[in-house]
């Protein structure tokens, strides 16, 4: 196995509050990671450092064994091979779907026109979003908008991909949709690290489950043992509370 | 309205205020060259313009530059529109009319026309750029994150994502600050050149009779009534996009 991302000590604050108090996690290639914990137990914050949206206060961060937290660092080149997708797709909404699609490769990688559409028309037909290509976000379901900015993030052709909670603003009859596109990218190979709420979709999906809890990772392991056999009192006691909410 | 209407034309003053201001043969005789006037104000609107829309959108973008690298251009935006915005438009137009020929500097233009459209220019551009800037803060940060994370660098995420929507959602008041341009147009007549206030003027001394005014008001009336309609629709073609955005 190939390490593709690491993490060493990465300690974030805003203000006074730190909401990352030393992480360390290792993702191979291929591999799925789901991060799990209380809103506000670090998840989004964890991944909008690793895409470097947020700068880091401490420690380190390797793509490919390659520095990406070191001062000088190209930021763009970065995030052209690591693809984000927020909890509020945040789709542009003056473009359409196909430009939304294209236009990271246009701008950020420099591809001709024609062949970021084709690129992005064999996305949106893989995920069965071809007949929306000319819609405009706003005229999209949720799920439908979702599956189109997972598709953007796609269109770059990352080397790994960040998922922040993406059911968290679906309806919850859409949530299927979504969930069975990442599925299917799991099955593909695609290495990703996604901070979620849905236990079942982690229990299933994920390679390898990471409990965060107060900007620590304070339990990791295959879902097996952490969903049947958790170690920490904490990882029980939250899910002891999922379980009650009939959420897993 | 009926009640001023009646005081008005019941007052003493009335049958001598109407021989001086509705004059119906002099205000047949002086439309033509006081419309022929006329065309200069729409010139020197037009051009003013079509400068103000680019000069404002560059201040307002300086202005929103965010990072302590920015800050000598930041406030170099800010002294300019709290400059300009604080100095009554005439005297702007007076000292720099009279001022800048003065100098005797070679290659500078002399002609007061031209530097009275500077000077409209200068005191618009603060003006609008404050109009843009409003866009500008409007557009929510995740859709620049969300520029940013596909690896466009912070200047293709403003022109591609930020700019087109906030320009769009800044159309009205920019028309409306179109309409106050207009009118002050009027005021470059002031240091000579002769528009339509001027001819008015030019008109009434030559008569003792004050009707080329009404003429004029009426033209400028005629020029802004299509631009505030113009707004009004806008403003109503967009609240109803925003419901059918929400509907959807």
């Amino acid at each position: 196995m190939t390490e593709l991302l690491r993490l060493e000590g990465v300690r974030k604050s805003f203000g006074r509050e730190e909401v990352l108090r030393g992480i360390d996690l290792a993702v191979d290639e291929h591999e799925v990671v789901c991060l799990i914990g209380a809103s506000g137990s670090g998840k989004s914050t964890l991944l909008r450092c690793v895409n470097l949206l947020e700068p880091l206060d401490s420690g380190r961060i390797l793509l490919a064994s390659e520095e990406t937290t070191r001062p000088g660092v190209d930021v763009n080149r970065v995030r052209r091979r690591v693809g984000i997708v927020f909890q509020a797709f945040n789709l542009f909404p003056h473009m359409s779907v196909l430009r939304n699609v294209t236009l990271g490769p246009t701008e950020a990688l420099g591809l001709p026109r024609a062949e970021a559409e084709a690129r992005a028309d064999e996305l949106l037909r893989r995920f069965g979003l071809a007949e929306k290509r000319d819609e405009y976000p706003d005229r999209l379901s949720g799920g439908q908008q979702q599956r189109v900015a997972i598709v953007r993030a796609l269109a770059m052709r990352p080397d790994l991909l960040l998922l922040d909670e993406v059911t968290s603003a679906l309806d919850p009859e859409l949530v299927g949709e979504v969930l069975a596109l990442i599925r299917e990218l799991a099955q593909g190979g695609m290495t990703m690290l996604i901070a979620t709420h849905e236990m079942s979709f982690a229990r299933e999906t994920a390679d390898r489950v990471c409990f965060l809890d107060d900007g620590l990772i304070l339990e990791e392991g295959p879902p097996e043992t952490i969903f049947s056999a958790p170690q920490e009192p904490r990882t029980r006691q939250f899910l002891q509370r999922i379980v009650e909410a009939g959420r897993l | 309205m009926a009640a001023v209407a009646v005081a008005v034309a019941t007052s003493p003053g009335w049958p001598e205020v109407r021989r001086a201001f509705f004059a119906g043969e002099r205000f047949r005789d002086s439309l033509p060259d006081i419309a022929a006037a006329f065309l200069l104000n729409v010139r020197i609107f037009l051009i003013a313009e079509a400068v103000i829309l680019v000069t404002a959108l560059l201040v307002a973008v300086l202005r929103s530059l965010s990072g302590p690298v920015f800050f000598p251009l930041r406030a170099l935006a800010v002294g300019y529109a709290d400059l300009f915005r604080g100095v009554p438009t005439i005297l702007v137009i007076y000292l720099l009319g009279f001022g800048v020929p003065a100098l005797d500097i070679s290659g500078l233009p002399r002609s007061p026309l031209v530097w009275g459209v500077v000077a409209l220019v200068l005191v618009y551009t603060a003006y609008v750029s404050e109009v843009y800037r409003a866009g500008i803060e409007s557009v929510h940060p995740s859709q620049e994150a969300a520029a940013r994370s596909l690896g466009l660098t912070r200047f293709q995420a403003l022109r591609h994502v930020v700019l087109p929507q906030a320009v769009r959602r800044v159309v009205p008041p920019l028309l409306n600050d179109f309409i106050g341009l207009q009118k002050d147009t009027a005021l470059v007549a002031l240091i000579g050149p002769v528009e339509a206030f001027r001819q008015s003027q030019i008109e009434v001394a030559a008569t003792f009779n004050f009707t080329p005014y009404l003429v004029t008001a009426l033209l400028f009336i005629l020029l802004t009534i299509p631009m505030a309609r113009l707004t009004d629709w806008l403003v109503v073609r967009d609240r109803r996009r925003q419901l059918a955005g929400r509907a959807a």
